[in-house]
């Protein structure tokens, strides 16, 4: 392999001074696109993309199958009456399913608590990885194992972040409440995950736990691409430094603000498998969402058509987050 | 990292630095990053103390003391290790074929990708990039579906270790699918950055495809290879959904299923919980430590 490479690097370097030499062309920068388009050359293009087939081809058919079929498959399922035990009639087709779900009271919570957990988890998120990541950016030593633990959480499957977090929210012995009390706060302490009131709130904070270190990392990146000398002239300028990262900075992250907040919302809306280990597929109106209603409806209650229909509700969520995302990465270039 | 450490690192800038206003600000820049390891470890710690404790013991003492030698046990270990040990074996039986069997795909498929132009590269790219957002409870009827017309089990009837194995192997057929996209984006972000003049000389030489591939860029992968492959087990060895409609026999359970189980079947024993939930994420939280720059680099690429 070794000896390959070497042999090509020789016979590249052969041929770059042999051009050179020639003068004919200068050494390419543009990975050869604006070639001219001879004959032969457009040939060699054609008999690429033919070549390219078997590599692309096979995944894309599996994938495809799975993703696009699948989806198709379910939005046609949605429009049956499918349920119980038999197999599903694809002849009578009809938008019931989707007509009843404005007067499900229990559909109407769970979009309600979606969209609420979307939102919520998302801007906070961001903001605690806005935060994290402007701490860790300031030179500080042992960078490396601050950003480690930060994002340690990331690691973690959900099944066991919900088992730890159901510790933590313990009434009596929990963290959370031994903590607040050991503040004096005795007034705050309550049964985080068993009251109603404040169980979506108890989740979206042990999601953010979670995730916020992906918005460091973005956000990271993002901070370690702006030049030196924008901090330095808002130095000079002599703006205190949370004006600085307010005026100068954060307007420089909309990239990165932008792109975490995409996956984070899809995260969201797969935040199923922390509620299901939790409060199992019941977890009441207070914290019911899509996801969680969706597997409750259709493999508990084997209303299958009712399920796929809210799966369809679910689908379309991601696609009115991700298409203008995808829109504008094309847009400018970026895929 | 400790305290004292982060303490001597303020101590030497106060010698150093003339401003002493400048020496305030990064001790409490220090306390507040500290305060924030306590806050992300703070789970885990609970965890990890209430899970050394007797019954008694976890009741009586907060999760924030570690475990004193009186209400010291490895019980809850054992017990949730008993529980879980199938459920380990199986996942791996599963998540080690379907992470190297989407790496590969998607290293195969990106390689594919580069050889087209640009116009068709994208449209191509835009079709694999809606799999990695898709909310997979948009797949799940059909999966359901699917799988029970396929009956793998009956298929597989020749070969009974297989077929006992059949969920595992609609799991990790399933995986892959869905692995692919992703995969596939990581690598093509990748292979854009490649130097193309290798290829193009090789080409010269009268090499195909398949060979340019093999010699050239597959060696060339390595390093992709490590951050798509950690990304992928961590993802897949987390996931509980898909087992949960796909796995049926209980012998198959998979890791998460069947801490899941032992989170329903021990309410009220969290020390066993606890110890469950280490046993499960061992896997995930070794391969982050060893590896935590290209499982920063999956996640960061992924987005």
């Amino acid at each position: 392999m070794d000896f390959d490479i070497r042999r090509l690097l020789d016979r590249i370097r052969r041929r770059r001074t042999d051009t050179e030499q020639n003068g004919e062309r200068s050494v390419r920068t543009d990975g050869g696109t604006t070639t001219e388009r001879s004959g032969r050359f457009s040939k060699m293009r054609h008999s690429d993309a033919v070549q390219a087939l078997p590599f692309w081809l096979p995944p894309a058919l599996l994938m495809g199958l799975f993703v696009y079929g699948a989806i198709s498959w379910n939005l046609l399922i949605s429009l049956t009456d499918w349920s119980g035990l038999e197999q599903p009639v694809y002849t009578d087709l009809s938008l019931e399913m989707y007509t009843q779900m404005p007067n499900d009271p229990s559909f109407v919570a769970a979009f309600r608590n979606t969209v609420v957990l979307l939102v919520a988890f998302t801007v906070v998120s961001l903001l605690i990885g806005l935060v994290l990541a402007i701490l860790v950016d300031q030179n500080i030593r042992f960078e490396n194992t601050f950003r480690t633990i930060y994002l340690l959480p990331m690691a973690l499957s959900f099944v066991v972040t919900a088992i730890f977090w159901s510790w933590m929210y313990n009434p009596s012995t929990g963290t959370i409440n031994v903590v607040l009390s050991g503040l004096g706060l005795d007034f705050l302490t309550m049964n985080w995950i068993g009251d109603p009131r404040t169980r979506l709130a108890a989740i979206i904070f042990a999601l953010t736990w979670q995730f916020s270190g992906y918005a460091m990392v973005v956000y990271l990146a993002g901070l370690r691409a702006i030049p030196d000398e924008h901090y330095e002239a808002a130095k000079v300028d002599g703006a205190s430094s949370f004006k600085m990262y307010w005026r100068v900075i954060v307007p420089q992250l909309s990239t990165a603000t932008t792109s975490a907040a995409v996956v984070l919302m899809v995260f969201a809306l797969k935040a199923f498998d922390f509620i299901f280990v939790m409060f199992g597929d019941t977890p009441g109106r207070s914290a019911d969402i899509l996801a969680v209603m969706m597997f409750r409806v259709a493999f508990s209650r084997t209303q299958w058509a009712y399920g796929a229909a809210v799966a369809t509700i679910l689908f379309l969520m991601a696609l009115a987050v991700v298409g203008p995302y995808l829109y504008m990465q094309y847009k400018r270039g970026d895929l | 990292m400790t305290a004292a450490e982060s303490a001597e690192t303020t101590s030497r800038e106060q010698e150093t630095s003339a401003l002493k206003g400048f020496d305030t600000q990064r001790a409490a820049l220090y306390t507040v990053l500290l305060g924030l390891i306590a806050f992300y470890l703070s789970p885990l710690w609970g965890g990890l103390t209430t899970a050394f404790k007797t019954d008694t013991g976890f009741l009586q003492t907060t999760p924030l003391i570690p475990p004193t030698p009186e209400w010291f046990t490895l019980e809850p270990w054992e017990l949730a290790l008993a529980t879980m040990q199938g459920g380990l074996v199986n996942s791996m039986l599963f998540v080690v074929p379907a992470t190297i069997l989407s790496a590969t795909l998607g290293s195969l498929a990106a390689y594919g990708l580069t050889k087209l132009s640009w116009r068709g590269q994208v449209g191509i790219l835009v079709i694999f990039l809606a799999g990695v957002f898709l909310p997979y409870q948009s797949v799940l009827v059909p999966l359901r579906q699917f799988w029970s017309a396929v009956d793998l089990a009956g298929l597989l009837a020749f070969a009974p270790f297989l077929a006992n194995r059949a969920d595992l192997i609609e799991l990790t057929i399933t995986h892959t699918a869905y692995g692919i996209p992703i995969c596939t984006i990581l690598f093509r972000s990748y292979y854009k950055t490649m130097d193309d003049e290798m290829i193009e000389a090789a080409k010269i030489d009268g090499a195909s495809a398949f060979g340019i591939y093999k010699r050239i860029v597959l060696p060339l992968s390595m390093p992709m290879f490590a951050v798509t492959l950690i990304y992928q087990f961590t993802q897949v060895w987390n996931d509980l959904l898909f087992a949960l409609v796909l796995v049926t026999a209980r012998s198959n359970y998979v890791v998460t299923q069947s801490l899941n189980e032992l989170q329903g079947s021990m309410a009220q024993q969290y020390n066993i919980q606890m110890a469950g939930a280490f046993i499960a994420a061992l896997p995930t939280i070794i391969i982050y430590i060893v590896f935590g720059r290209q499982f920063a680099q999956g996640i960061s690429g992924a987005s």
